[in-house]
């Protein structure tokens, strides 16, 4: 092992004086100061705790300071602007007098960033859609990192048939591209209700892609834990517990889930990022979150239609998915840096 | 009548020669003003194609447009801009047909001379053939437009076998051929000047020819066609016009239509110079800008459509009058008709048929002030019909199709129905299974956003296609009456009007003004609007003419 990190289940080592000495912090204590000590690590995660904290706040900014509902329609609405009521969708009455252009941005409390071509507050809808690509994001990252824990321990640790089953059917969802794979389940699925027992998801229900985005990427993850089980499995303190007789559920729960944890949390931040961008697509795509829900997906989608006259209705969701992006893979490495053996900066 | 030339004096003999010669010095310099602007490509552009390339399979307006001046059948619609567009004019036969034996015998004389555009003289046999191959190819409106024709329903049922025995009576010696019909109908000129029923050669093979051009005697050719690239359109060697009403011989040498790109790279072509014409219709934020950039290269012209939301009648909640009226009663048109560029590019619509056609009579239930038009929205007038019928907090999806226009009016509707109590939810489909998704009643769509563009100027056209019992089949994806909506009383009355159209046409009109209402009245569908089409041309494009039928008659424009 290269690592200066001991493994779970391995005895601490001997002070060389022979003493007693405090045993040394465990792996999640060393974690926790090694991503307080790195400053990349405290600002993105600060960046991050705002951007989400934001989020949170969406109702009451649409609520006292917006004064909007921004899922409903206001294509006859009007605004108070320097003393003047205007409509948010101004009709040109220039040429031709052809076209309708939602209100630029104010600045101000109501539409800060404009509307978009329902008269609808960007920047409200701006921070419910970060509500919901965070939750597709971070729902789907759990789901995902479940599964592929699951799959990945279970064929890692049986091996033989179930190890070559299990190992197949990951190798089979691996072959398929993710979007393409996504987007057909996503027609799939989005045509219709779902009714198991008492669970009842409707074609709109966040659940669907959350379930979609969790999928898919169970084998980019399910690999290597099933990798690292392996390798796990096949170490001495893992082979004392058997030779000792403990259950093997024992040993999954004691020995090796501790140490496949750290892998799991080192692809979680990254994961979330790659599942914000997939989000995003799937929305931008029509096959993602479906309206009255919104998210910086469909908030792009809203914005493509506007790009000429009012680009802030596209640049906006892009530039909140790309902050949150960088911030989420900053974050990241500096994680897999404290976290994964392997990592060469983590020595 | 013959004219004495008498003695006259020398100088005014001198001055008679001198008039002739100047006239006759003249004559070419006339023709040569006449083809001044003929010759040169025009530059058509679109953001995809449409399919086969077979007149009688193709049912997009956008091939319709083109074949206009590829095909003829035995009559057709005038090729000029304007109301006249929708007269019916003969075209591969000399005159409007002979009508006997109470309107069911149509007896055409072929014009004499007409050629394919592979050489071949045009004849009877290619009349019956190609009668014939319109079941043989299954084309999408044999069932509808075709069915009345003797010996049809033989051909519906067993389409390889066709022959139309008794239907399609041709005299090769005389040029003549004989339509005997079941029953009367006073559409069928109408229905047999659509592209559906072209002349194509006999030797055609019955199955629909795809990508490869099949001759006809239009006064172009498609030289070649890739649908994910370009089509290439050429005069045809072989045509002389003999009509221009019917198939004028049109001013450029070729059309280059290119396919593919999107509308804004299509608008920032044409202002370019790049491209002469766009096919779909300029991004909605493009057009203020281009209302005052290039006012000189616009052209909006009103279309027989309907742009509207059918709702299904047999699915709760809309099985319900009170919620179909409620909807009708809550929608704001005016913001509808924003969301689809403001009021120069659509008008608000609370009926079936558009303005200006014919049957239209200006009738609006569900608006503030009931009477001719829409005012604004009776919002406590729905909030009470969706109380009364007791369905509030039920699930509406809205199926939209996956384009700016669609989703948008979907996501409106949407926020309508939350206002009225409904958990509303939008959901969007790629346009090119929307349509035929909605029809499919096993798909149990509640509402959807659809569009109808008329195929010729008749009211039946609307209500009967939309609303007519004969239009709806459970389980098809060819159900054209997407609400699912059979009223036998109005169904009766629909086709009384159609018989009544044979014999006074007026009289029909203001009965498919009243069952316009009567069907307003079960509101099958929301009404939203009549669009508007535009049409953005080049600076090098002259002559521009639209054809309620065929939209731009590309073939009459000029580029010199």
């Amino acid at each position: 092992m290269t690592t200066d990190r001991p493994e779970t289940g391995s005895m601490p080592p001997a002070d060389a004086a022979g003493g007693a000495r405090p045993p040394p912090a465990g792996p999640w204590r060393r974690a926790l100061q090694g991503l307080a000590s790195s400053r990349t690590a405290v600002l993105s995660g600060l960046g991050l705790v705002l951007i989400v904290l934001a989020t949170v706040l969406a109702p009451v900014y649409a609520k006292h300071v917006a004064q909007t509902d921004p899922f409903r329609s206001g294509l006859s609405a009007k605004i108070l602007i320097d003393g003047k009521r205007s409509p948010v969708m101004e009709r040109s009455t220039e040429g031709l007098g052809l076209g309708v252009t939602p209100i630029g941005p104010t600045w101000g409390p109501k539409y800060f960033l404009g509307a978009d071509n329902q008269g609808r507050d960007v920047a409200a809808r701006l921070l419910y859609g970060g509500q919901n690509s965070l939750i597709i994001a971070g729902a789907a990252t759990l789901l995902c990192l479940v599964c592929a824990a699951v799959i990945g321990i279970v064929a890692g640790y049986a091996g033989g048939r179930v190890d070559t089953v299990l190992s197949n059917l990951i190798d089979m969802i691996w072959a398929f591209p993710v979007y393409l794979l996504a987007i057909s389940l996503s027609i799939v699925m989005l045509g219709k209700t779902f009714e198991i027992g008492p669970i009842h998801i409707s074609s709109s229900s966040l659940v669907v892609p959350i379930i979609i985005i969790g999928l898919v990427y169970v084998p980019y993850v399910a690999r290597p834990v099933r990798g690292r089980v392996i390798a796990i499995t096949n170490s001495d303190f893992v082979l004392a517990a058997r030779g000792l007789g403990i259950r093997p559920s024992r040993i999954l729960w004691r020995h090796i889930l501790p140490n496949v944890a750290t892998t799991l949390i080192v692809f979680a931040p990254m994961l979330m990022a790659l599942n914000i961008v997939t989000e995003s697509s799937l929305s931008f795509l029509s096959v993602g979150v479906q309206a009255p829900n919104a998210s910086w997906g469909t908030i792009l989608q809203d914005g493509q239609a506007l790009l000429y006259s009012r680009p802030v209705v596209s640049m906006a969701p892009g530039i909140a998915i790309m902050v949150t992006v960088m911030l989420l893979n900053l974050f990241g490495d500096v994680l897999r840096d404290i976290l994964d053996p392997k990592s060469v900066r983590g020595r | 009548m013959i004219t004495k030339l008498t003695p006259a004096r020398p100088g005014r003999w001198a001055a008679t020669v001198a008039t002739i010669a100047l006239l006759a010095g003249l004559a070419p310099g006339f023709a040569a003003a006449q083809d001044a602007h003929r010759g040169g490509t025009l530059r058509l552009v679109s953001v995809s194609s449409q399919g086969t390339l077979d007149p009688h399979v193709n049912y997009t307006s956008q091939f319709w447009q083109l074949y206009a001046f590829l095909y003829d059948g035995l009559v057709g619609f005038k090729k000029v801009g304007g109301p006249e567009s929708k007269e019916v004019v003969a075209d591969l036969a000399a005159a409007l047909p002979e009508v006997s034996n109470d309107g069911k015998t149509y007896t055409f004389t072929l014009r004499k001379g007409v050629k394919f555009s592979n050489g071949k003289e045009m004849t009877t046999d290619d009349v019956e053939a190609s009668f014939q191959r319109i079941f043989k190819v299954l084309g999408p409106t044999a069932g509808t437009f075709y069915n009345g024709i003797v010996g049809a329903d033989q051909c519906l049922a067993a389409p390889a076998d066709c022959t139309l025995a008794g239907g399609i009576v041709a005299d090769k010696a005389a040029g003549t051929v004989t339509i005997n019909l079941v029953a009367p109908d006073p559409e069928f000129l109408f229905k047999l000047s659509a592209p559906h029923a072209s002349i194509l050669p006999a030797e055609t093979t019955a199955k629909d020819n795809g990508n490869a051009p099949i001759p006809g005697t239009g006064a172009y050719m498609v030289k070649s066609y890739d649908p994910n690239n370009s089509m290439v359109i050429v005069r045809n060697p072989a045509f002389s016009e003999w009509s221009k009403d019917a198939q004028p011989e049109g001013h450029v040498d070729e059309i280059d239509y290119t396919f593919g790109g999107t509308e804004e790279a299509a608008v920032n072509a044409i202002l370019n110079g790049q491209a002469d014409w766009m096919f779909d219709q300029p991004p909605a934020d493009r057009l203020a800008e281009l209302s005052t950039a290039a006012p000189d290269q616009i052209h909006l012209a009103p279309l027989s459509a309907w742009w509207y939301a059918p709702m299904n009648v047999n699915l709760a909640p809309f099985n319900d009058v009170r919620v179909r009226q409620a909807l009708n009663y809550a929608i704001d048109r005016d913001a509808l008709v924003s969301l689809f560029g403001g009021p120069a590019l659509a008008q608000p619509v609370c009926q079936v048929l558009p303005p200006d056609f014919p049957g239209h009579v200006d009738q609006c239930q569900y608006t503030l002030d009931p009477g001719d038009s829409w005012s604004a929205p009776d919002m406590d007038k729905a909030m009470q019909l969706v109380e009364e019928s007791g369905t509030k907090g039920e699930k509406v999806t809205i199926v939209t199709e996956d384009n700016a226009a669609s989703r948008g009016i979907g996501t409106y509707l949407q926020s309508v129905l939350s206002d009225l109590g409904y958990e509303a939810a939008v959901q969007t489909i790629s346009g090119d299974i929307q349509f035929t998704y909605i029809q499919n009643t096993n798909n149990k769509v509640q509402i959807s956003i659809s569009q109808w563009y008329a195929d010729y100027p008749a009211a039946s056209n609307f209500l009967n296609v939309l609303f007519g019992c004969d239009s709806f089949h459970p389980g098809s994806d060819a159900s054209i009456n997407i609400a699912g909506f059979c009223d036998k009383g109005i169904d009766d009355r629909m086709k009384a009007a159609i018989a009544l159209g044979a014999t006074d046409p007026a009289a029909a009109d203001a009965e498919w003004a009243k069952i316009d209402g009567a069907v307003m009245e079960a509101a099958p569908a929301l009404p939203l609007f009549t669009p508007k089409q535009v049409d953005l041309l080049s600076t090098r494009v002259g002559n521009y003419a639209f054809s309620n039928q065929y939209h731009w008659l590309i073939a009459n424009a000029w580029v010199q």
